[in-house]
């Protein structure tokens, strides 16, 4: 029983020596950033690794999601005699939730992980203690371009992601399922407001990308340097980052659409 | 080379999305069906607007040909005002026209449609039109309905 | 008992200018000691060796000279410099005359050969992009690598690489050259080639030299002085000869003899006691 507690109260005070580490490699990774700005090629390198190479995934799935976004909001608006408003479930379903939420979590899955494995790679091969040897910050030179990159790649891959799905909602309601293409575009254009849903979304998918690259490289600047260190790190990346943009997206929402 | 390709790729990429943020602003919100300072604006009075909102759409024949910009209560006449952005394509439409209030279906939103008159003199920024009907207010269908049933019994 | 030696370092080394002064150095990492109240003076222009069993703290002490570890006690003094208390900015200043040769070699796996040895160039000089060209080709070329400079990291054997990271390491001109463990899991010949190297550089560039090892024969042949660590102390220290008559235990060392003050044998009951069930009288 005392020992259950004990446990409880180390876990605890881990989480709390954790979080406090991670907010000291951001608060020092950003001021590498000035540095780092004078060198856009390192974040170029960067958007390259996870932006671009995201790209086909999310827009494979942005095509899905917004098809079977297309299919049920049919099959429920059909009942009520209402289907020229298919667009409109479709745009906002995706600008405001799913476009900025699935978008970042498949960005957490696809580069989130490949970003702690690299990092704490180096990490276990003394690249990082190599490099501070050299008088090189590796919080400055290899943390900062990432976490830059990445945040810069989130929002954009959100925005490829949401209109892949409006055109892959499109395809469904009006080419398979002859919902009229004139009301499906109509509808969408009156409904959905630049300022509250393209805006919002935009903001909420640029806090996940700050959220799920600042646990990326921390995962992977504090891992234990062993290959088994590294698979925890790359698994807590994953399901840290996860859990964050669930519970990011419910406090952005109740902050944006009161 | 190889550098090369990498910047040419990210510049794809970065293009890419904002080509994508660039379609969602101007085709999928209403960035893109604002009246912008091209069009003009036009007054109409109503009784009585039942739900339309700012934003709504006006349409003639069933087009959308502007939208509704501001809605107010004239404190004078207690009458609606409905000031709607005309997009300027739509520069010659008749003086006698008058405006009603519609629902897009059953539960769809409601919207200002404009029925062309025969006159020759067009309305211009800042007209307004008189010729109105009020929004129909299923509240009151049914109260008259009640009333017209207890009259006829008499 | 080794405590006396600590304190009664050779007057042969003492005597010697220092560039590196470690005095009285405690260090904890939890609650195990790694270190209490070390001192090693490193002599400037010459091979020190670093040796001791497995565990005994022989990396960390390179830690300590490198900054990277900070002692609990004791003074480090790295040419001239303090390192105690030293601000992030200075200690990266006196990095930049110490040259670090990793166990693992530690080449940056995303860039070629080159790119490298041309790293810490890049990092901290403004020089043009030819300067940089023909310093990194002198470099390879005095590790015997300039062919090989396309290469990426991952298409070089492993005494290949840590010859490109020497390369790297003294790309800077440093004063001081650290190595930890540069002989593990090298084949006879790159260990030769690793051993001349060191004693080449050392000698050709004036530079100081710190090997940590446990490779004993190879090591003797290259050191000036030798420092032998056991449990967090200085067991014994001087010149590889003077070691080689010395204390039982550093016999012992010198000459890898599985028995002797170190038992072959852990410490637990009799075997007879173990094995047949008899108890101890």
């Amino acid at each position: 029983m005392i020992e259950t507690l004990r446990d409880l109260g180390r876990s605890g005070i881990g989480a709390f020596e954790s979080l406090g580490r991670s907010a000291l490699l951001f608060f020092y990774t950003w001021r590498g950033m000035g540095e780092v700005l004078t060198r856009p090629r390192l974040v170029l390198q960067q958007v390259y690794a996870t932006g671009v190479l995201s790209l086909v995934i999310i827009s494979v799935s942005g095509l899905f999601v917004g098809m079977v976004l297309g299919l049920q909001g049919y099959n429920t608006l059909v009942g009520f005699g209402a289907e020229e408003q298919l667009g409109v479930v479709v745009a906002l379903s995706l600008v405001r939730e799913l476009g900025p939420v699935v978008s970042a979590l498949l960005f957490a899955g696809r580069a989130g992980s490949a970003l702690t494995a690299e990092i704490g790679l180096m990490k276990a091969t003394e690249q990082l203690a190599a490099m501070e040897m050299m008088a090189v910050d590796p919080l400055h030179r290899v943390v900062a371009p990432r976490l830059l990159g990445g945040i810069i790649a989130v929002p954009l891959l959100a925005s490829i992601f949401n209109t892949v799905g409006v055109w892959g909602g499109w395809f469904v309601g009006v080419g398979l399922l002859g919902v009229d293409d004139g009301s499906y575009w109509a509808h969408i254009e009156t409904t959905v407001s630049l300022r509250h849903d393209v805006a919002n979304g935009l903001i909420k998918s640029m806090v996940f990308g700050v959220a799920v690259t600042w646990i990326a490289v921390f995962e992977g600047y504090d891992t234990v340097p062993t290959s088994e260190g590294i698979s925890r790190s790359t698994t807590r990346t994953v399901v840290h980052a996860s859990l964050a943009i669930l519970a990011l997206d419910f406090l952005l929402t109740a902050l944006m659409f009161d | 080379m190889k550098q090369r390709n990498l910047e040419l790729a990210v510049g794809i990429f970065v293009a890419l999305g904002l080509g994508a943020l660039l379609i969602l602003a101007l085709q999928v919100s209403d960035l893109g069906t604002t009246v912008g300072r091209d069009g003009y604006r036009l007054l109409a009075r109503f009784d009585n607007i039942g739900q339309l909102k700012p934003r709504a759409a006006v349409k003639m024949s069933g087009v959308a040909v502007g939208q509704v910009a501001n809605i107010y209560v004239d404190p004078e006449t207690f009458d609606a005002v409905v000031v709607m952005r005309i997009d300027r394509r739509f520069d010659r439409i008749p003086l006698d026209t008058s405006a009603q209030i519609f629902t897009s279906g059953m539960l769809g939103e409601q919207y200002v449609a404009l029925d062309p008159g025969g006159e020759e003199t067009f309305l211009a920024e800042g007209d307004t039109i008189t010729i109105t009907q009020p929004a129909l207010v299923l509240e009151q269908l049914i109260g008259q309905f009640m009333m017209g049933k207890a009259a006829g019994d008499e | 008992m080794s405590t006396v030696v600590d304190r009664n370092l050779p007057p042969a080394l003492s005597a010697l200018e220092a560039a590196v002064r470690i005095q009285g150095v405690t260090f904890r990492r939890g609650e195990r000691v790694i270190f209490e109240g070390v001192d090693v003076h490193i002599p400037r222009g010459k091979v020190t060796a670093i040796m001791g069993p497995s565990g005994c703290g022989k990396t960390t002490l390179l830690g300590v000279i490198g900054g990277s570890v900070r002692p609990e006690a004791g003074s480090v003094e790295v040419l001239g410099h303090s390192l105690v208390g030293m601000s992030r900015a200075g200690l990266m200043r006196v990095r930049r005359s110490i040259g670090m040769l990793f166990q693992s070699g530690a080449l940056f796996t995303d860039l070629s050969v080159f790119d490298n040895v041309a790293f810490p160039l890049r990092e901290h000089t403004r020089l043009p992009e030819e300067l940089i060209r023909d310093l990194v080709l002198m470099k390879l070329e005095a590790v015997g690598l300039r062919g090989a400079h396309a290469l990426m990291p991952s298409q070089l054997s492993g005494g290949m690489g840590r010859r490109v990271a020497l390369a790297r390491a003294i790309a800077l001109d440093p004063t001081i050259m650290l190595y930890d463990e540069p002989f593990t899991g090298q084949d006879p010949i790159s260990m030769g080639v690793l051993l001349r190297l060191i004693r080449l550089l050392n000698d050709v560039l004036g530079l100081t030299t710190v090997v940590v090892s446990h490779d004993i024969h190879e090591t003797a042949s290259i050191a000036d002085y030798i420092y032998l660590l056991d449990r967090g102390h200085v067991a014994a220290c001087g010149t590889p000869e003077e070691l080689r008559q010395g204390s039982a235990w550093a016999r012992q060392f010198m000459n890898a003899e599985p028995d002797g003050p170190v038992p072959f044998h852990y410490g637990g009951p009799s075997i007879a006691a173990d094995l047949l069930g008899v108890a101890e009288a």
